[in-house]
């Protein structure tokens, strides 16, 4: 009908729908927490640990050679001797960290390159924050470099999430989760990672 | 013959539990003063805590944001984002009624004392009125607010019987009198500059309001008149509680006398007007009503409104805002909770501060007490509930099983079930 022909163009007033994210009275006036908070992810969560797959958001990454990563070291009184190898790239060592004697050290991680930090994102909420790393779970180039703590891009590591406040379904407080690393932390001097949720 | 009432006995504000020497090996006393022994009797009923999730009841397709039992514990009802109320059937735990009418989220809902009646306020600025036995709306639709409600409140039995008149709170910054009998606005009281967030109708004829331009008003509700204005606060004002709110809100039920299956309480309005004034008169004692208020500011305040403006107590301490305080049900207590994940409690008569509770990991959001007073339990942002012992000051019993965070949490008053709401749109009991 011609009714209908001069609606089309007019935007109506929608009567009929009742908006989203229904707050109690109290918090009506107030922004949204600051906080991130885990949405109702518990069930995808569980569904992942059962099928052992992890989707993660940088799959390829390149491989980094040993020359790359590791740098030779000459010792003895002629320099001679090349079996010592320094670690070029960002690591993560422990908190109860010792060296070895110094003189049987095979793999120099200099204190500059260890960082105990990361910036880590929520993919979903877009909030950022720096968080203490737990250790470093599985380093993508070879198991050498997770042994030795390397961090390098698609790395993933454990980071600790009791700020956030996050609760399983069964009641407990989540404290620790998984991140992978998304910059070349060696050129920027930060670690950035995204959490796997 | 009657039971004997257990009583708690404190000397100097420390509870004797063991012997009287142990308790005053602690303190600093002279051999040569008289003590005083100050007894304060319990409840003769002991309410057992909830311990499990008897139920999840869904039904709701949006968040639950209110949650009440009604007076004698026998009804449940249910607002959400989905702009129904629900009414559950507890004997089952299945849904009962599905009440229709609201046009956008219902964010307040309240019993009439008498238990006959539901008002519900949504965030359209209409108020409906719903018969719990039918699930049917009683009346005409109350609007005459130009924003959202934000709290209701029914005038106390013993006032008057038939529960006529209701209190309506709205984010317009008025407060409306409505005569649910004639389905049309009584009073209209203004004066707040900006929204009301908390309505409460005093036992002795006087209405408190709290309000976000940092005040509580006092009017007479005999003819709307403002009384006094309590200043003090130094940011909104976000809750308030009143020492005789239980009972208030229980009128002629008493929770001691309550059976297994919840009834309506009976008698003419003569009998249930007498009950529910000796019931007030016990509660409230010889002193007025005190108000106990929550801001934005992380302070509580303690006034006796009837008598002054000046507060009693300022009760610092938390560390972020406080959304909900409660007084227990014996007037002992007053519990606060608060956006620093603890709940303090502090004592009901002078304010002083008891104990901090600890254990939730974000946002405490409502509390309720159970209807001895031993016993609250807390609903947070973290999605769990937790059950707390206020004479042992510890935590009781953790109930978790909520998937999202918990909006809205009460213990029916005759202490059998616990029911919670939240963004999860199920509600547990």
């Amino acid at each position: 009908s011609i009714k209908m022909h001069e609606k089309r163009n007019t935007k109506q007033k929608n009567d009929e729908k009742t908006p989203k994210g229904a707050v109690p009275a109290y918090l009506l006036d107030r922004e949204g927490q600051s906080r991130a908070k885990v949405l109702s992810n518990m069930i995808k969560q569980k569904r992942k640990e059962k099928a052992g797959k992890w989707e993660v958001p940088v799959p390829k990454v390149r491989a980094q050679g040993e020359t790359e990563v590791l740098k030779v070291i000459r010792t003895g009184k002629r320099k001679k001797k090349a079996w010592k190898r320094m670690v070029t790239k960002v690591c993560f060592v422990g908190d109860g960290f010792t060296r070895k004697p110094p003189k049987y050290e095979r793999f120099i991680r200099p204190m500059g390159l260890r960082f105990k930090k990361a910036h880590v994102t929520h993919p979903e909420l877009k909030a950022t924050f720096c968080l203490p790393i737990l250790g470093v779970k599985k380093n993508p180039s070879s198991p050498l470099y997770t042994t030795l703590g390397v961090i390098t891009k698609g790395t993933v590591i454990e980071v600790n999430v009791s700020e956030l406040g996050l609760v399983t379904q069964g009641g407990k407080v989540i404290w620790g989760k998984y991140a992978q690393v998304t910059n070349n932390p060696e050129n920027d001097g930060c670690i950035n990672a995204v959490l796997l949720v | 013959q009657d039971e004997p009432v257990p009583l708690a006995f404190f000397v100097h504000d420390a509870e004797i539990v063991a012997s009287l020497e142990k308790t005053l090996a602690g303190q600093s006393v002279e051999t040569e003063k008289v003590l005083d022994i100050i007894y304060q009797p319990q409840a003769v009923f002991r309410v057992r805590a909830v311990t499990r999730c008897t139920s999840s009841l869904e039904g709701h397709t949006e968040a639950v944001i209110s949650v009440a039992f009604s007076p004698t514990g026998k009804y449940l009802a249910s607002g959400s984002g989905d702009t129904t109320v629900r009414f559950w059937d507890l004997s089952t735990e299945t849904p009962q009624f599905t009440a229709k009418g609201h046009r956008h989220w219902v964010l307040s809902i309240a019993w009439s004392p008498d238990g006959k009646k539901l008002a519900s306020g949504c965030k359209n600025s209409q108020i409906f009125l719903w018969d719990p036995a039918t699930g049917n709306q009683i009346g005409r639709v109350l609007s005459g607010h130009s924003k959202w409600i934000t709290c209701l409140c029914w005038e106390p039995l013993h006032i008057n019987p038939e529960c006529r008149y209701l209190a309506s709170a709205s984010k317009d910054g008025s407060i409306r009198i409505w005569d649910t009998l004639m389905g049309r606005c009584d009073k209209i009281l203004t004066s707040h500059t900006q929204s009301v967030t908390c309505v409460k109708w005093g036992g002795d004829g006087l209405l408190y309001s709290s309000s976000q331009d940092r005040t509580i008003k006092v009017w007479r509700t005999q003819d709307g008149v403002l009384c006094r204005t309590l200043q003090g606060h130094a940011h909104w004002v976000n809750t308030m509680a009143l020492s005789t709110d239980y009972v208030l809100r229980t009128g002629a039920f008493e929770p001691a006398e309550a059976t297994i299956n919840p009834q309506d309480v009976s008698g003419s309005l003569a009998e249930l007007k007498d009950k529910a004034q000796q019931r007030y008169d016990q509660v409230r004692g010889q002193e007025p009503e005190r108000l106990v208020s929550g801001s934005d500011d992380f302070t509580l305040f303690l006034w006796r409104p009837a008598e002054d403006k000046k507060p009693l107590e300022r009760m610092t301490g938390h560390q972020a805002l406080i959304n909900q305080v409660l007084f227990s049900p014996d007037t002992r207590l007053i519990a606060s909770a608060s956006f620093d994940k603890s709940i303090k409690l502090w004592d009901g008569r002078t304010g002083k501060y008891l104990t901090s509770l600890r254990g939730h990991v974000s946002a405490v959001y409502q509390i309720a007490w159970s209807a001895d007073s031993r016993l609250l339990v807390s609903g947070s942002s973290d999605s769990t509930l937790k059950v707390w012992d206020a004479k042992m000051k510890k935590l009781a019993i953790d109930l978790p099983g909520h998937a999202d965070e918990v909006y809205a949490t009460d213990w029916s008053p005759d202490g059998q079930r616990v029911a919670s709401g939240g963004k999860d749109k199920c509600l547990r009991m």
